[in-house]
């Protein structure tokens, strides 16, 4: 199974919009309620209570502070979880076969019973999108909701995962980005989605949607100019225009 | 190889619970999946209801967390009796039938004899038209909610200029406004339906603005990012204004037939009305009508407001409050320019944005082909748009200048005509609804019997303030009192210092519900601790009795005398009424219930059901029968059987109509609460297309409100740009009428009490030295945490399990600030040891950090090592709720002069750096817990 | 990385016992009789020890088998399978020898290959991961190498040659770490293409995504301050290389040899540990700033 499949089918994966994510978490929790009931061993939180909590969770929001040359510093608050990568490299490091690319949708799962907890495709990924259960020390990873999308005991516009469907500002997105004509690959394609460290050659399915520039009213703006510079001048315009009127 | 075959259709549970989400106050509705267990059904996973009209399926971090608060090792489990001195957290479990009747049998004492030594104040709780009608009942002035302390400026200054508020009141025209000001807002209770509308804004490329001085969250995805000085917007505000007038660019139109800006001002110095709106004979207010240069009624059918109306009468001038507004806010102290150091936003940059505000509102204005009737009886057969939409919270109403700095921006908005129009601002049900429509605050207390009328309300002049006859408070927390007028929400952040001074006067006992006011809800922090516990001469506490409910071990509970044990939000009834704070969208009114989808597996009783158990054995008034048996059974019964008007319940769906169900007014059902629930949870009512905008005028929407139970008549009136019951304020100042102020207020209302909206630094920076305390200091509310309560959350906590203090470029670079330093903060009244961490995108002048993560030791269940009590921090302490003795002898509240809101923000500190520390400090007392301990290790999974 | 105790325990030791087997495969360190017997369970012992203490770092030792199977494409697989031959080939080897007095050259230059081999797949586990770019280059495989060599050689008490190499390996150490410290720079990752934010100005992380720490923070995003790893890298170098070189410059004893063999286990434990710890995971990019 640690072979990639030559091709997908289809490419599932998320489009995240940077310009919209306002860095709510709601996706993380989201994501974690639904993988705790469902695919696989209970999300887990190892010192819950304590000094020094440690949880799993397959979806994370970072924030980072861009400075430009000129203007004032923003913020981007950025989703992270598992990008289905092409060419996992997570999947190729496995010694077991429980990490494996599915050969329909591109979905990149681990086989928790198969799974001895080494860790090694943790270090394979770039992107942090692995994290090993606290408790049952199997590698959890983000299932694209595998068990949502096809799921039919649920509504069909249910049949999404859980972070995209909780997310409040819809800055997530999920589909098939190996069709050309999806909303998702219209969406990269006219907002210019982008991968993540595309110099690491794994070829992530998920794209970012990058946030639009900034600040960029004063440059915008005409002036307003004043109605009457004269003495009277606004009481003169205002009978004016209330005569029109 | 083949493919591992895995569970693709997993049940989520074995049924579906619609209720409400309470792990904030935004009301969302929820699909609670059960599982059916041995021990009955268990909750397995929390997701959005997509019907629901708040949140249409989403669900922020908080409420998909839920399942972890209900399973907090925090609940309490059994009604206690503080055994251990107050503080210590030392308890001993009693039944309820002793807990009930110790409080009863306090509590009845007090009323026969003096029910105002009975305090009863409400936190987040939803329930305050019910704790409300009990606290009236039972004969205490001292009722309140929280709002005094949370967002007072922005619901009054709201409801006095345009008769509803932001908050969660109204909402932008989300579908169709193009352009979003958003002022101090990094929440809200509107969390979702904010977020919500933003993704839509930004899926139509609409342009938003943010104004803050921190750039996270919403002003993250802002557009563009006015980082102003805090405490600074007035001007701000007040300098777009300038721009606008100064080029015309003012929607005439909207001002003369739909606001006061044509009604007539008296000018004469001496008169006894000077400053007053000028009125009919039948108490209409006059404008000058354009067809006939005469005055006349403001709303008679016909008329054309004159704008520009001036006259004089009995030798005195009068002329249009839009007169007075011109000739203010052109004068060149407010050109950008002159604003921009106090602001710190370049002038340019001011100009821009009144340049953007008037394209969008004129150039891109937008019309709706629905016809509709004013009511002067003019039929329109559009609507016009001016698709320029505002939101703002707590960052301008949390400053001593708040009511006024909200009164600017209504002004603004209303300058646009953008208020209840299509792209613009619109209201909720049951607003609009003008402050002349609500009460007055009442206060007459007569042993044994309900106070006068209810305790809040909205006053007009001197003659509705809540004092005795000897001029001193009538209310512990000296709300409606000349040191704040409009305190429409009381103050309960003042109830536990002026408790302990017995200033005006002391009270027996303090009954809180869902308040943490030992912790994050209280001004200074540590003094309101010791306070709690400070013993007289005899050794008796100074605060004789506190009886606490909660459902959690908070800070709080350690320093009850009595706890009252309530339920999660997934165990009982609640009631999310049009009487208090429904869950109406801009298309809709619409309320809603909580249920208990799942029993108490503890000695917990909602505390709603304990207020009418105790109502009863009170025998108050509205809570017994007339032979006085009980009246209800329990919350769920009031729900159902309780009419605060004929046919008007707390809850508007499916009531009995005189051929069936009827909705909004109606006789009680007693299937009501099967049908919430058969219907997701909740009720809704459209308003029709031609009655959507416009709605304080229009007539189609008048009559739906009256049909919907909303109001009881037609209601039309004029928005308010100039705010008379100050103006009478100030006459009472300047020496005229009958109730005067004290002479140390004089100045103070005089100055702050001007009807037109103005801009005055706030409170704080003439107590404390500004040179000194240079730097603000801000908290925002984290988006994936509730106050306090969501520390206990073991999913939450990991995201915020403590608190840095956030330290701009400049300051963190003059103190040579390093990643990991700690810094000490010190304010006039206090300092602190915190952790920094550098942030660019912050107002150069301004340090903040997220609110209510620092816990004590020992409470929520949390290990004493726990980051939140170790690094986690309140900045309250530093905050105190008196301003520093100037020496006049005076204690100064740190609250707006107007309506006595909690001056959160206006906070001033130093900082300097200090060698890296292990904990913040203050470092505080462990208290006991009352609960068992936590487990160690979390890995939930409902059994299949 | 976080230098885990038990990972740091497998390489060195079954670095020196997998280089010790190699030796005794070739002939080159004494196989019959009670001192081949002294020398083969030395090394089996360091082999088998390292092996089982890596065994010690999964979350479920007891489906280890399992990592037999991927051997097509997982470095891991491939050492699982070369140490377990090794180690089998090279027990025949030592049985045959010590047992019944056979030394066969051919077995043994084969478990020397498979052993030599382990080493080689051992650090192409790490050398594979281009999200350390420092692991990431053919020096890692050299090294590790190298070290299995030098290490045998020493343990096997050729001091000439022993001396020899580990002078060399000296050189090859101080190579490879300031090669290693520009990698990765040299990478082509960093903030900018972490989060593609890179053309809008200079990014840095402003908050981490919790407060807390994760498995990944833990594992992966460990720092090491530059004052220290300069210290041990020293310390490093005088302990596996210069206080060996110097015993066996000595007149040669047991004890002496002992100590010098023990200062290189030391040596080089000390070295994989500042293997693990410097070694600088692309992740840490999205993890860039430790709340305190
Ligand atoms: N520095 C600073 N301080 C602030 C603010 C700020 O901006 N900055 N904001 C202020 C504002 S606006 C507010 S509203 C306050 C909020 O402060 P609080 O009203 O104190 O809010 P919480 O901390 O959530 O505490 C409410 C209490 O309700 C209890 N509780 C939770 N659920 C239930 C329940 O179902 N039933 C019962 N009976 N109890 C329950 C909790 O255990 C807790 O003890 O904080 C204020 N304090
Ligand atoms: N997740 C979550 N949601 C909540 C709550 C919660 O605790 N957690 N609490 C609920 C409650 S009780 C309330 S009252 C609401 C409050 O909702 P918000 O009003 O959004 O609450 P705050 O976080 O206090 O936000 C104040 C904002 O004002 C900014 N600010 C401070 N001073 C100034 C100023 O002078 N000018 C401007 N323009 N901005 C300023 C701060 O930077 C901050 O962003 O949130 C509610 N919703
Ligand atoms: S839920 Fe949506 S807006 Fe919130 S953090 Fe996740 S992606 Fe961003
Ligand atoms: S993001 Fe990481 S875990 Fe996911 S497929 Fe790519 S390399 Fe593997
Ligand atoms: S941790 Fe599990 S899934 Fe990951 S490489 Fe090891 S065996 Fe494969
Ligand atoms: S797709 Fe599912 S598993 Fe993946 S991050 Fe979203 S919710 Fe989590
Ligand atoms: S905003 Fe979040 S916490 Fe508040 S009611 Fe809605 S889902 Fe619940
Ligand atoms: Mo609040």
């Amino acid at each position: 199974m640690t072979t990639l499949p030559a091709t997908t089918d289809r490419k599932l994966g998320l489009v995240i919009d940077l310009d919209t994510c306002v860095g709510c978490h709601a996706c993380v929790i989201a994501c974690k309620g639904w993988n705790t009931q469902n695919y696989g061993a209970p999300l887990a939180d190892a010192d819950a209570y304590g000094a020094e909590p440690v949880g799993a969770f397959l979806n994370r929001v970072h924030s980072f502070e861009v400075q430009p040359g000129d203007g004032p510093a923003q913020i981007v608050h950025f989703p992270k979880s598992c990008l289905h990568c092409d060419d996992a490299p997570c999947v190729t490091v496995c010694p077991t076969g429980a990490s494996y690319k599915r050969a329909e949708d591109g979905i990149v799962l681990v086989n928790e019973d198969d799974c001895i907890g080494c860790g090694l495709c943790a270090w394979a990924c770039p992107y942090g999108a692995r994290e090993q259960d606290p408790v049952e020390k199997v590698m959890k990873k983000c299932t694209l909701c595998v068990d949502r999308i096809y799921n039919d005991t649920l509504p069909p516009e249910d049949r999404e995962p859980a972070c995209v469907r909780t997310c409040p500002t819809g800055a997530r997105h999920f589909g098939d980005l190996a069709d050309p004509e999806s909303a998702v690959s219209r969406l990269v394609a006219e907002r210019g989605g982008f991968d993540l460290m595309p110099e690491q050659g794994t070829a992530p399915v998920n794209k970012y949607l990058p946030p639009r520039d900034r600040d960029t009213l004063d440059v915008l703006a005409p002036l307003l100019p004043p109605v009457d510079e004269g003495p009277k001048g606004f009481l003169g315009w205002l009978d004016r225009t209330l005569e029109r009127i | 190889m083949s493919e591992p075959g895995i569970d693709l259709t997993p049940g989520t549970g074995d049924r579906v619970a619609k209720t409400t989400c309470y792990m904030c106050a935004c009301r969302c509705g929820i699909d609670v999946h059960l599982k059916d267990t041995a021990g009955g059904p268990r909750v397995a996973y929390i997701e959005g209801n997509r019907d629901h009209p708040v949140n249409r399926g989403v669900l922020c971090a908080k409420g998909s967390a839920g399942i972890m608060q209900h399973l907090s090792p925090a609940r309490l489990r059994t009604p206690l009796r503080r055994t251990g001195p107050r503080g210590s957290g030392r308890f001993e479990p009693i039944g309820w039938d002793e807990a009930l009747a110790t409080v009863a049998g306090r509590l009845s004492h007090l009323r026969a004899t003096v029910p105002e030594k009975l305090a009863f104040f409400t936190g987040r709780d939803q329930s305050q038209s019910f704790t409300g009608f009990w606290a009236q009942a039972f004969g205490t002035p001292n009722y309140a909610a929280h709002g005094g302390f949370c967002s007072v400026n922005m619901a009054a200054a709201g409801i006095y200029t345009i008769g509803g508020a932001f908050w969660e009141f109204g909402q932008p025209d989300w579908d169709r406004t193009k352009l979003l000001m958003i002022f101090g807002v990094a929440e809200d209770h509107d969390s979702n339906p904010i977020k919500m509308g933003l993704g839509k804004l930004k899926a139509r490329g609409a342009r938003v603005i943010g104004v803050n001085p921190i750039r996270t969250g919403y002003n993250a995805i802002a557009d563009d990012w006015i980082g102003l000085t805090p405490g600074s917007d007035g001007l701000f505000i007040l300098s777009l204004v300038h721009c606008l007038l100064k080029a015309g660019k003012v929607d005439l139109d909207y001002l003369a037939r739909y606001t006061d800006a044509a009604v007539l001002v008296d000018e004469d110095p001496a008169s006894p009305t000077h400053g007053l709106l000028m009125r009919t004979e039948g108490g209409a207010k006059t404008v000058i009508d354009r067809r006939t240069g005469k005055p006349a009624a403001f709303d008679a059918p016909g008329v054309r407001p004159d704008l520009a109306g001036r006259m004089r009468r009995a030798g005195t001038t009068h002329r249009s409050v839009f007169q007075h507004i011109a000739e203010r806010y052109l004068s060149d102290a407010y050109a950008p320019e002159a604003v921009a150091g106090r602001t710190g936003i370049a002038p340019d940059r001011i100009r821009a944005v009144a340049a953007e505000l008037a394209r969008v509102a004129f150039d891109e204005a937008i019309e709706l082909p629905r016809p509709w009737t004013d009511f002067r009886g003019e039929r329109h057969e559009t609507m016009i748009g001016r698709p320029v939409s505002f939101h703002a919270m707590r960052g301008i109403s949390a400053h001593s200048n708040g009511f006024q700095t909200c009164r600017a921006l209504h002004l603004l908005q209303i300058l646009l005509g953008t208020v209840d129009v299509p792209g613009g601002f619109r209201f909720k049900p049951p607003y609009p609804k003008p402050a002349e429509a609500h009460p007055r605050p009442h206060c007459g207390v007569v042993p044994g019997q309900p106070l006068d009328g209810p305790h809040l309300g909205y006053p007009q002049g001197p003659d509705d303030l809540c004092l005795r006859d000897d001029g001193s408070p009538a209310r512990i927390d000296k709300a409606f009192t000349w040191e704040n007028p409009l305190s429409a929400h009381g103050m309960m952040h003042m109830v536990i210092s002026n408790a302990h001074a017995g200033d005006p006067y002391p009270i027996d006992t303090l009954m809180l519900y869902m308040a943490n006011m030992a912790w994050n809800s209280s001004m200074n922090t540590a003094a309101v601790m010791d306070m709690l516990t400070d013993r007289d001469a005899d050794g008796a506490y100074v605060i004789p009795n506190v009886i606490v409910a909660d459902s959690y071990a908070s800070e709080m509970v350690a320093y009850a005398d009595i706890v009252l044990p309530d339920t999660t939000y997934l165990e009982r009834h609640d009631c999310i009424s049009l009487l208090d704070r429904p869950i109406s969208e801009a298309d809709m009114a619409a309320d809603a219930i909580r249920w208990p989808v799942v029993a108490p597996d503890r000695d917990v009783r909602p505390f709603q059901s304990v207020l009418i158990d105790l109502g009863a054995r009170l025998g108050l008034p509205g809570f017994v029968t007339e032979d006085g048996g009980p009246r209800y059974a329990d919350y769920a019964d009031y729900m159902v059987n309780h009419e605060r008007r004929p046919g008007i319940g707390p809850l508007a769906g499916w009531r009995t109509g005189e051929t069936g169900i009827a909705h909004g007014r109606g006789m009680p059902n007693g299937a009501q609460i099967d049908e919430y629930i058969r219907h997701g949870g909740f009720w809704t009512a459209h308003i029709p297309d031609n009655a959507a905008y416009y709605k304080p005028w229009n007539a189609a929407y008048q009559d739906w409100a009256v049909a919907t139970g909303l109001q009881d008549k037609p209601t039309p009136y004029a928005f308010n740009l100039y705010c008379e019951p100050l103006r009478r304020f100030q006459l009472a100042a300047e020496g005229k009428g009958r109730r005067q102020p004290p002479d140390h207020l004089r100045e103070r209302i005089k100055a702050t009490h001007d009807p037109l909206p103005i801009w005055y630094p706030p409170l704080g920076d003439g107590h404390a030295d500004p040179a000194e305390y240079d730097v603000h200091a801000l908290t925002q509310r984290p988006m994936a945490m509730y106050h306090s309560w969501g520390g206990q959350n073991a999913w939450l906590r990991q995201i915020h399990g403590m608190n840095p203090l956030y330290v701009p470029t400049r300051i963190w670079d003059r103190h040579g600030f390093a990643e990991g330093d700690w810094a000490r903060l010190v304010s006039p009244s206090g300092e602190m040891t915190v952790p920094v961490a550098h942030m660019a995108a912050l107002n150069p002048d301004t340090v903040w950090t997220w609110n209510a993560i620092g816990k004590r030791r020992g409470a929520w269940a949390l290990d004493a090592d726990a980051p939140e009590a170790t690094k986690g921090y309140l900045l309250n302490h530093l905050i105190h709720e008196l301003l520093p003795p100037r020496g006049d002898g005076l204690r100064w509240a740190n609250s707006d002069p107007i309506t006595g809101q909690a001056a959160w923000f206006d906070l001033r500190v130093r900082i300097e750096k200090v060698p890296a520390a292990s904990v913040s400090h203050p470092v505080l007392s462990a208290q006991t817990s009352p609960v068992p301990p936590a487990p160690r290790n979390v890995a939930f999974e409902m059994p299949g | 990385m976080h230098p885990a105790p038990s990972l740091i325990a497998f390489s060195t030791l079954s670095g020196l016992g997998l280089g010790l087997l190699a030796m005794l495969g070739l002939g080159l360190a004494p196989v019959a009789g009670l001192t081949g017997l002294v020398f083969f369970a030395l090394a089996f012992a360091l082999a088998g020890g390292g092996l089982l203490s890596s065994a010690l770092h999964l979350g479920h030792p007891e489906r280890a088998l399992k990592a037999f199977t991927q051997w097509r494409s997982s470095w891991l697989s491939r050492e699982a399978w070369l140490a377990v031959t090794a180690l089998a080939v090279m027990a025949t080897y030592a049985a045959l020898a010590i047992l019944a007095g056979i030394v066969v050259p051919p077995l043994g230059g084969l478990g020397a290959a498979l052993s030599l081999g382990t080493v080689f797949a051992t650090a192409m586990i790490y050398a594979q991961l281009r999200t350390v770019p420092r692991w990431h280059h053919w020096s890692t495989p050299a090294l590790f190498l190298g070290y299995a060599i030098a290490g045998g050689t020493l343990l096997s008490g050729h001091v000439g040659p022993a001396a020899i190499l580990l002078a060399a390996m000296s050189a090859a150490q101080i190579a490879a770490w300031v090669a290693g410290d520009a990698r990765l720079a040299a990478s082509g990752t960093d903030i900018a293409t972490a989060t593609g934010l890179g053309g809008r100005g200079a990014v840095r992380l402003f908050e981490p995504p919790h407060t807390g720490g994760n498995y990944l923070t833990h594992e992966m995003v460990f720092r090491v301050a530059r004052r220290h790893a300069v210290k041990l890298r020293v310390i490093a170098l005088l302990l596996a290389f210069a206080v060996p070189v110097a015993f066996l410059l000595l007149p040669f004893g047991h004890i002496l040899a002992a100590l010098a063999v023990l200062s290189h286990a030391a040596g080089v434990a000390v070295q994989r540990w500042l293997f693990f710890a410097e070694a600088e995971h692309v992740v840490g990019f999205y993890y860039g700033r430790r709340l305190p």
